[in-house]
């Protein structure tokens, strides 16, 4: 469904997509800012960039209600970022210092926030499918109607646990929305040179679980999708399978040199489906908004970014003290 | 403004590299996504992208240059009608010093000192208890105590337990706390994991510890990592529990000794317990302890009983070794079924005047050296025992410890006896001699005493 299609449809309000434009916007500036530090050496190690998918969690986030939770696997910034949680904090993370919400100690795949019920962060793909279903689990068993959103990629769509999951969560009837976001390639392999499979979502109904395909770069599809997919977790009905298309427009990591396709391919999704300018001409066309207006939203960002990096560079790195903390809770009993 | 583009880390480990091409000149506009340049790394040639819009200023670095260290200008951007400057300001690392390599400053938190009081009191009633009833009996208490206990695994309800552990449980409890499982041990222990997370109890049950090796990415990546990792905020407050070790004529898979690998993981706690009285007051402690737990039992153990006091809520901490016979000639370490050996010997060898000393560690981690040096500086000797391979073992560690903190006390090489360095063989006769005996360790502690 194109985006015109659901917005005609859905009657959307300008408030509602001027919400969605910065909130997509928010995660492509602190990407894009993340890339940079990342290049001036002040970011470590891996470093996976969301660029191109924000509609996927922009929507999702759209449907949840306080309580829910969310866990997704190293590709997280913005997931962080669409739960609410603090720009500075994940920035300092990134760069390894104590003002991060791990102290420095996780890193860019872990990172965790309780008070925002995000579950990390997981280094391991495809480990956070079970531990989403965990969560689901706890609220099923203290009788709550709190939904949880076990993320994960195409890659990790092939793995066993998954398939492990998705036969305890149904028989077990646990409120997990699984999120496939299939941005087409696992590091260098495409869907089609890792599976014969059409469908992605569709495997789970060997194991009786309900989905559906999704257009992953229209903000208002997903957030559709998702008002069904919620529904039926918090009627009761077990879990849900939301197969979300996406692209990611950088490379798996930053030290990618993406010889896996082509520059064409990448530009012509930019162009065409590009989740933000989608938005953007929506609210242009509609006349929800003036050029200057959606300008002052763009610099109001930047200068929110800007300072997160300005905060993950003067933050100061973790007093050597913590390399002995946080390894065993203390005991309560 | 003019803004300097710096020469990009393109790999966690690139230090250097070649300007293999530029994409723009001077002059081009530029917006956020276009190609800047190909740069060779250390892995391969990758496509650098522009991040901010403007003008290519000035080209400060010409393409084919090799060696050009990251974060050394490369170019000037500018806006539209702006000029560049005359001069690049010199490059200047934004990167934070190299920490320099030496000795952490802190030292890792001091060993606690040994703790010899008994697990009760002389007025204390006892009864006699198998390992088997002792365990059912902590777990049923737990989940009286604290709705958020559960149990899962793999016929732990209707079946009652593949090893009877369970038994009653699920008419006590219902099936919502006691929770039959496929056969699926990655899978459950990942969701057990996760309810941990979202602040549940689990237990859960592997129904012997060579099936948790399905499920090993999920106890030490997922279980033991993740309170480091969150910096404190949450952790997984659980237990993986079942049978380990050897049991009879099951042959090389199901037979494997896990206390040294776990033992390793600097997150979980490790308890491998002997008696009734151990398995029943470390099981409570360990389902009340907010982190995750590898409890290591024995399926040979279960039916053995032992006596255990009579006691509303009976615990034992963790970290506290018990001396099980004093002794000054020789020191035998053991913990788990390795103890029955180390007891049998310990006889035999008073037979022949000889008085060891034998610890029951109870628990591998935290692991109660003190007790051990403290013996060892009476006795001048050690003996460990222990049914797990003799690489990378238990008492290798234990020997290592004694030889930096001990070692001007030794008068002997501390002797390791473990089981033999081969898969555990299903023959009968090759299945004996591949464990330890307890001959064995009367041979080990003649040697280090010299008789």
């Amino acid at each position: 469904m194109s985006a015109k299609k659901v917005a005609a449809k859905s009657n959307v309000s300008a408030e509602e997509l001027l919400g969605h434009y910065r909130e997509m916007l928010m995660i492509r500036r602190f990407e894009e800012k993340a890339g940079q530090l990342y290049g001036m050496g002040l970011i470590g190690g891996f470093c996976h960039l969301y660029i191109g998918q924000e509609a996927v969690v922009v929507g999702l986030e759209a449907v949840a209600k306080e309580g829910d939770k969310r866990v997704t696997s190293y590709r997280d910034h913005g997931h962080m970022l669409a739960c609410g949680m603090d720009p500075n904090g994940i920035m300092a993370e990134l760069t390894g210092r104590e003002g991060g919400f791990s102290k420095g100690k996780g890193g860019s795949m872990h990172m965790f926030s309780k008070e925002k019920h995000f579950y990390g962060g997981h280094g391991i793909v495809a480990a956070q499918v079970p531990l989403g279903a965990g969560l689901a689990f706890s609220d099923k068993y203290k009788g709550n109607d709190n939904v949880t959103f076990a993320y994960f990629g195409d890659g990790a769509a092939n793995q066993g646990q998954v398939y492990e999951t998705y036969n305890m969560a149904e028989l077990w009837d646990l409120p997990v929305v699984f999120v496939i976001e299939n941005n087409q390639y696992a590091m260098g392999t495409s869907v089609k040179r890792s599976t014969k499979s059409p469908s992605l979502w569709e495997r789970g109904k060997a194991y009786g679980i309900e989905g559906e395909e999704v257009d992953g770069m229209n903000v208002l599809a997903v957030k559709e999708a998702g008002e069904r997919a919620v529904a039926h977790c918090r009627a009761g009905k077990g879990p849900y399978i939301l197969e979300v298309k996406t692209y990611r427009y950088r490379g798996h990591s930053m030290s990618d040199p993406a010889k896996y396709r082509t520059r064409e391919e990448v530009q012509k999704m930019r162009d065409e489906r590009d989740p933000i300018e989608q938005v953007r001409d929506m609210l242009l066309t509609g006349k929800h908004a003036s050029e200057d207006e959606l300008k002052a939203i763009d610099k109001e960002i930047k200068g929110v970014v800007n300072a997160a990096a300005e905060f993950s560079k003067e933050s100061p790195e973790p007093a050597l003290e913590e390399l002995w903390t946080d390894i065993y809770a203390e005991e309560t009993v | 403004m003019a803004v300097e583009i710096l020469m990009p880390a393109l790999s966690p480990t690139m230090e250097e590299g070649t300007l293999a091409k530029w994409m723009v000149k001077e002059g081009d506009t530029v917006s956020s996504g276009d190609i800047l340049a190909e740069i060779e790394t250390d892995k391969a040639t990758m496509e650098f992208e522009a991040v901010d819009e403007g003008v290519m200023g000035k080209i400060l670095i010409a393409e084919g240059t090799e060696g050009v260290k990251v974060n050394t200008a490369i170019a000037i951007m500018v806006e539209e009608g702006e000029d560049v400057p005359d001069a690049a300001p010199a490059a200047k690392a934004e990167a934070p010093e190299a920490v320099p390599e030496k000795a952490p400053a802190v030292a890792a938190p001091a060993a606690p000192v040994a703790d010899t009081t008994p697990d009760w009191g002389d007025d204390v009633e006892v009864k006699q208890t198998t390992v088997r009833e002792a365990l059912r009996d902590a777990m049923a208490e737990e989940m009286r105590r604290d709705e958020d206990v559960f149990l899962m695994g793999e016929e732990v309800g209707e079946y009652q337990g593949a090893y009877k552990i369970s038994q009653g449980l699920l008419d006590e409890f219902g099936a919502k706390r006691v929770i039959d499982t496929p056969i699926t041990e990655h899978g459950f222990a990942g969701i057990a994991t996760g309810a941990a997370f979202g602040g549940l109890k689990p237990i859960v049950e592997f129904m012997t510890f060579n099936f948790a090796m399905q499920a090993i990415d999920h106890i030490i990546n997922s279980a033991a990592k993740t309170l480091y990792m969150s910096g404190g905020q949450m952790g997984a407050p659980m237990v993986f529990r079942g049978p380990n070790g050897a049991a009879a004529r099951v042959g090389a898979q199901h037979s494997q000794d896990y206390a040294a690998w776990y033992m390793q993981i600097p997150g979980l706690k490790v308890v491998m317990p002997y008696s009734a009285s151990d398995a029943k007051g470390l099981m409570k402690t360990a389902i009340r302890d907010p982190n995750p737990v590898i409890f290591l039992e024995n399926e040979i153990m279960y039916g053995k009983s032992f006596d255990v006091p009579v006691m509303d809520d009976f615990t034992i901490p963790f970290g506290k070794a018990k001396i099980e016979r004093a002794g000054d000639d020789v020191t035998i370490v053991s913990f788990g079924i390795g103890m029955t050996y180390a007891l049998q010997a310990a006889e035999k060898l008073a037979e022949d005047g000889i008085n060891a000393e034998v610890i029951n560690l109870r628990t591998l981690r935290p692991m109660d050296t003190e007790t051990i040096l403290a013996s060892v500086r009476k006795t001048n000797r050690c003996v460990t025992v222990e049914e797990g391979w003799p690489q990378g073992s238990v008492g290798g560690y234990i020997s290592s410890v004694i030889m930096q903190e001990a070692f001007d006390y030794l008068d002997a090489p501390v002797i390791t006896c473990t089981g033999k360095d081969v898969p555990m063989p299903y023959a009968a006769n090759l299945e004996k001699h591949a464990l330890l005996t307890a001959d064995e360790v009367v041979d080990a502690c003649k040697k280090v005493t010299y008789r």
